[in-house]
């Protein structure tokens, strides 16, 4: 007999199957990216969407929470296009080179290809699948994949669009780049997008993703990210998007020797959002920093899970992840730190804080340390606490009134998780983000 | 200026004042003096209305208004400054901001202009000056890495800043060394005006040596039991609080 149980399929996963399978032919790309989906539609048909019974996922039983799964989303049209014209405005003023997807598909006429800095090139996914790209062919699915990961499993499957950028050996881009991820479409739909960026050695750049969302949607995005040897690479995704929005996103880095990797995700928006990241040192000596803030209300509910995989010896991590939550939210936190037998002189420090400011809101918090050297410094620590209710006081007594003191205690807690964004024009556009947020809280 | 009547207030259930008089004119200096325990703390938080602190009976009246009806920040801006015997730190509020926040609050609830930025940074750095605060730490978070002179310097600050009407300043004096004890007293004494009041509460006598009292209180099992002129407080110095202890125990 055979142990595993097998479930009978949700209408979402019958659905999603379905979308593949009738969809197929006309999704990009060669031979090889066929076998690719192939491979990744027969996973997700053996695995399904993750439920609490896959300990990954056990406070994210996505299987429940996504009962339907919408059409998959078709090219937008010019109004959809038009909509789209004012995304990804949460960077507030800074400077950005924008490349713009709308509905999961790329849109040249709200994108900025014009003028790339020596050594840097940007293309679409579409594009690149269809005409084989070297690049993709050498890396596509290749990046860290997760064993046993359904959503990556469908993303790979169903992948339309995204954006593929190379930045060549050396070459520093001195303006950010900005992946602008809008659906605007008024009927609900899902969208699988799917990117590539291969930073060479001793390369530097700046990448910022934004994803807004229109009502209903189902986002479905991955990154593969490759950081090369002495490469300084800073990557901040930032999440919105209405109540009823389910986004999943996947980040997959490999990180080579010598390199700095800042990753910072802030979550403002959504219904359910899942960003899971996936890192692994390869080469030693690496400092990365993988940092987040959530801001929560309502019935939201945002997963932060992170596994941080040291193969190489003398890399530093740090983890520092921020959460607020009002209404009747919920935040999860899984941090895992594997260490692996060679990783010797390791030194990673993960630390999780949620801030509660309602009764009803939850937090769930679980970090796991998997250590198999000797000489290394791994800590974690998880904290979950209501607002201090003295240092209110002493803010009220200097006359500051009470939302007011609150909305500065928060900003306060807030803002020690977004100091780890070294762009000072982003750190600000991101406290802007919390402000407002807090003004609608009932400031 | 402050007339504190009949005053009763329990914490945590227990019975702390009991009965508690004063009255406290414009211009004038009061300290209210007393062993551990006997209500000196409960009232300065009374006063600032502090959540847990509950007043069973009484009034508070600062220029004729009652004031136990209004939230801390109301009273800040009518006027009352309470200088903390432990000032909290605030990781991730700069002082600056904490400090701006604050006085432009103060100001908008009374119906005056917010102050622009370079009229508040000359305010802060005249008043910063004359304590010996480096305008360095204001960038810091609020009391963050201070030591304790410097956390209760920054207390003056603030009331230099807030122009209080009624300051309470609650055990200033402890943990401080000689010479941050100057500092923090010469910095309450040019504050000392016909119009401003001050309740200067302390166990010891030395902290009335710098700032010199007009009437001196003796707080004992939440009342006071003896009013007299500063040379109450050397009496004190000398005999202790024990005979006053006996009193209020017969008293109550």
């Amino acid at each position: 007999m055979n142990a595993e149980i097998r479930n009978i399929k949700t209408n979402a996963e019958l659905a999603l199957a379905e979308a593949y399978s009738a969809g197929k032919t006309r999704l990009p790309g060669g031979r090889n990216v066929v076998a690719l989906r192939e491979e990744a539609a027969a996973r997700f048909d053996a695995l399904g969407l993750p439920h609490r019974r896959v300990e990954e996922w056990k406070y994210t039983d996505l299987r429940a929470l996504m009962r339907e799964a919408r059409p998959i989303a078709g090219a937008p049209d010019a109004a959809g296009i038009a909509r789209a014209k004012d995304a990804g405005k949460r960077i507030g003023d800074m400077d950005a080179r924008r490349i713009v997807f709308v509905d999961g598909t790329f849109v040249a006429e709200l994108s900025d290809l014009a003028d790339l800095s020596p050594g840097l090139t940007i293309r679409s996914m579409a594009q690149a699948l269809a005409a084989c790209d070297p690049l993709v062919e050498a890396h596509l699915g290749k990046v860290v994949p997760p064993e046993r990961e359904g959503v990556v499993a469908l993303n790979t499957a169903l992948m339309r669009d995204g954006a593929v950028v190379h930045v060549a050996k050396g070459a520093t881009v001195e303006r950010p780049i900005h992946l602008v991820f809008a659906t605007t479409g008024q009927t609900p739909a899902s969208v699988f997008t799917r990117s590539l960026v291969v930073i060479e050695a001793g390369a530097r750049v700046m990448l910022v993703e934004s994803h807004d969302a229109s009502a209903g949607h189902q986002v479905n995005t991955a990154l593969e990210l490759v950081v090369g040897d002495k490469a300084h690479v800073d990557h901040i995704k930032i999440t919105g998007g209405p109540s009823d929005l389910v986004h999943v996103s996947s980040l997959m880095a490999s990180v080579g020797a010598h390199a700095r990797f800042n990753d910072f995700a802030f979550n403002i928006g959504g219904g359910v959002v899942r960003n899971q990241t996936f890192v692994r040192f390869d080469g030693e000596g690496t400092l990365a920093g993988l940092r987040g803030a959530s801001l929560l209300n309502g019935k939201q509910h945002v997963d932060s899970t992170l596994v941080v995989d040291h193969q190489a010896p003398g890399c530093q991590s740090r983890e520092v992840f921020a959460t607020v939550l009002d209404g009747e939210s919920r935040g999860v936190f899984q941090g895992k730190i594997v260490v692996r037998p060679h990783a010797q002189q390791t030194d990673a420090r993960m630390m999780t804080r949620a801030l509660l400011l309602s009764d009803e809101a939850e937090a769930d918090s679980k970090p796991e340390l998997e250590i198999f050297a000797d000489d290394v410094q791994c800590g974690h620590g998880a904290t979950s606490g209501a607002l201090d209710e003295d240092l209110k006081f002493y803010l009220m007594a200097r006359g500051i009134p009470e939302t007011d003191a609150e909305a500065l205690l928060v900003q306060a807690f807030v803002g020690e998780a977004i100091e780890g964004i070294e762009h000072a024009g982003l750190r600000d556009a991101l406290m802007e983000q919390v402000v407002a947020w807090l003004w609608a809280r009932g400031g | 200026m402050l007339e504190v009547k009949n005053l009763h207030a329990t914490v945590d259930g227990k019975q702390i004042l009991n009965g508690l008089d004063l009255v406290v004119d414009k211009g004038e200096v009061h300290a209210i003096m007393g062993p551990n325990g006997s209500g000196k703390s409960t009232l300065a938080y009374v006063m600032a209305g502090k959540p847990g602190y509950e007043v069973t009976q009484g009034q508070i009246l600062l220029d004729g208004e009652d004031i136990l009806a209004m939230h801390s920040d109301e009273r800040a801006a009518k006027g009352l400054f309470l200088a903390f015997q432990y000032p909290l730190e605030i990781p991730g509020v700069a002082t600056m901001t904490f400090l701006r926040t604050a006085l432009n609050a103060q100001r908008k609830k009374r119906g005056e202009a917010e102050l622009s930025t370079p009229e508040f940074l000359k305010l802060v750095r005249d008043a910063a000056g004359k304590l010996e605060i480096d305008m360095e730490m204001l960038r810091r978070g609020v009391n963050v890495g201070f030591s304790g002179g410097e956390k209760k310097r920054n207390e003056i600050l603030q009331m230099a800043l807030l122009q209080p009407r009624l300051c309470v300043l609650d055990e200033t004096d402890s943990g401080l060394d000689i010479d941050a004890l100057k500092i923090v007293s010469d910095g309450v004494n040019r504050l000392r005006s016909p119009d401003r009041s001050m309740l200067v509460i302390t166990h010891y006598q030395r902290l009335l040596d710098h700032i010199v009292p007009d009437v001196v209180h003796v707080l004992s099992a939440g009342r006071i039991v003896k009013t007299g002129g500063k040379e109450l407080a050397l009496e004190l110095e000398a005999s202790g609080y024990a005979q006053f202890q006996g009193e209020a125990a017969h008293a109550s």
